[in-house]
């Protein structure tokens, strides 16, 4: 959609005839410096003080390396076990109908809105050698809460809602003719899921695998509570920053959040790319 | 259709063909049910049932002592300041980038997007790096007597962090999708920049702006991380509801921690409900723009 009056393309912006432009921008650019920019660049100038083999050894200390192995281990399996269930739950959701669908749909989101300390708090609870969930697998030597599993049990917690949601509108907009056409062609349910309906949802699966993993990788407020945070065996990065902090190593915390930050930013570029697949993908149908 | 007289399977063989057996379905209606019935519905029941167990009165009395209070106001505050802010950015940064067309603008909606994918630790950690005792401005504030690091401005800071893209990525798509014709014949006939974004944006984006802030008042009340890590952690001052449920536990104080979460599992119950309502409301809204 073209904007009426003339169109110069060398120019910053394209005429207009709406007002506010400068104003709008103005201030999203000063408020988005203030806020986001300038704090975070505050993190590279500060590491910026440190030696490139000064950096290398804080950020690859044994303990420094056994949290990255915690951390990203955690976070890969918790969002693999999403993949797996997040895809089941947003099929049921988008395919069938049940008693109580709407709530279920509804509370999928809880993750989001509920505050992490008390999804972790809940979870140890549960967990816990005496919980409700704990004492079933207590008998048999596994525990849970306050071990590496622990980790992983938050973190699928924190992650579950993203691939269900980003599945989820694909899932409702794959064409019921060509589920037909296969099943006219001869092919079997499971066949016409893996053929047709799973390669048209893969690039929405892997978006939502992505959002979950990244978002397990920097999650505190849930974990801490039930990770038992020894060190070497259930430490993760970002409560290892919060050690560093409070031993006033600030200097040591900042090279660390540099680290969270670059692979952070890799994740949303590879994000970026994943949605950019799916919409693709999307529009091709 | 009917007018085929070909030797089509009947509709009701047709409908069997692409949907699975009936075992099959309710198989993965189970399996689903189990998995969010282990991650979600045990959590959330428990965290009322751990709340009540010591009886009502011990729950009420844990609300009601007065670090509770002081930890519901700061939480209030917090939010009260966080979400308002970020609701007039979402609106000025939706009005740019919807309306108007300009270069770097994939890149100012990436920009906006970054405090989502920051580890709330280190959200915390770079507003101390400014503004702590070592920090960059810390040697003038101390001069000038002025708290900002574990103290209340800290914690709104922070705040204002994380909630920073949540108002303006729901206003972003829903405004580019209504496009500016309205706006554009608004301007033609006379009105003024706020008569325009008043009688023509506003009622168009109003669900959506709801929405927004629904999720971001949730996360601003809820935020522990980042808060975590400016605040400080003193009792009855700069303590967030979060971080007091943080403090009673790890006192062992467990009736009292869950009770001060129950408030806040309550708070996600009604943003999940305000969400589905006023979500539903902003689908309309989209979809009546397509239609034109």
């Amino acid at each position: 959609m073209q904007p009426p009056g003339k169109c110069v393309v060398k120019k910053f912006r394209r005429h207009s005839v709406l007002p506010g432009f400068n104003l709008a921008l103005g201030f999203t650019l000063l408020y988005l410096s203030l806020i986001v920019l300038i704090p975070l660049s505050a993190a590279f100038i500060k590491t910026a003080s440190l030696s490139w083999p000064e950096f290398w050894t804080t950020v690859s200390t044994p303990r420094v390396v056994a949290s990255y192995r915690l951390t990203f281990g955690a976070s890969l399996a918790a969002a693999s076990l999403n993949a797996v269930f997040g895809l089941l739950v947003a099929w049921v959701l988008v395919r069938y109908r049940f008693p109580g669908k709407q709530i279920v749909d509804a509370l999928v989101d809880l993750p989001f809105a509920l505050p992490t300390a008390v999804a972790g708090i809940a979870l140890t609870a549960l967990y816990a050698g005496n919980g409700w969930i704990g004492r079933w697998f207590e008998p048999y030597g596994i525990k849970i809460a306050f071990t590496p599993l622990g980790v992983f049990v938050a973190l699928t917690f924190i992650g579950l809602p993203f691939v269900v949601r980003t599945v989820q509108p694909v899932l409702e907009d794959v064409e019921s003719e060509l589920e037909e056409a296969a099943a006219t062609l001869g092919a079997s349910r499971l066949q016409t899921f893996a053929r047709v309906i799973f390669p048209t949802i893969l690039p929405a699966l892997m978006t939502g695998f992505a959002l979950a993993f990244a978002r397990a990788v920097g999650e505190y407020g849930s974990v801490i509570f039930i990770a038992g945070n020894m060190p070497m065996i259930s430490e993760i990065t970002p409560l290892l920053i919060i050690t560093k902090l409070e031993q006033y190593d600030y200097v040591g915390a900042t090279a660390l959040a540099v680290v969270m930050l670059v692979i952070s930013f890799v994740l949303l570029l590879i994000i970026n790319g994943l949605q950019w697949w799916s919409r693709r993908r999307g529009e091709a149908l | 259709m009917s007018a085929v007289a070909l030797d089509l399977p009947s509709p009701r063989a047709r409908v069997r063909a692409t949907q699975e057996p009936a075992w099959v379905r309710w198989t993965l209606i189970g399996l689903a049910l189990a998995f969010l019935t282990l991650f979600l519905f045990v959590p959330l029941i428990s965290v009322f049932y751990e709340a009540l167990r010591k009886g009502i009165g011990v729950y009420f009395a844990s609300i009601v002592e007065p670090d509770a209070l002081s930890a519901i106001k700061l939480t209030l505050i917090a939010a009260a300041i966080a979400v308002p802010l970020n609701v007039v950015f979402g609106v000025a940064a939706a009005w740019a980038i919807a309306k108007f067309e300009f270069r770097g603008k994939n890149l100012l909606i990436t920009l906006i997007d970054l405090p989502f994918s920051v580890s709330p630790v280190v959200s915390g950690l770079i507003y101390v790096l400014i503004f702590g005792l070592q920090g960059w401005l810390g040697p003038w504030l101390a001069e000038h007597d002025l708290k900002i690091i574990f103290a209340v401005p800290g914690i709104v800071l922070a705040t204002i962090f994380v909630t920073f893209p949540f108002v303006a990525r729901e206003l972003i798509p829903l405004m580019q999708a209504q496009g500016s014709e309205e706006e554009e014949a608004a301007a033609v006939l006379g009105a003024s920049g706020w008569q325009i974004f008043s009688r023509v944006t506003l009622p168009n984006i109003k669900w959506g702006l709801l929405y927004g802030a629904i999720l971001c008042n949730a996360r601003a009340m809820g935020e522990f991380g980042a808060v975590s890590v400016v605040s400080g952690h003193i009792r009855g001052s700069t303590n967030t509801m979060p971080l007091h449920v943080e403090i009673l536990y790890n006192e062992y104080n467990f009736a009292a921690a869950f009770a001060v979460a129950s408030l806040l599992a309550l708070l996600a119950l009604v943003t999940l409900i305000l969400k589905s309502v006023v979500g539903a409301r902003a689908a309309t809204d989209r979809e009546e723009d397509y239609d034109h």
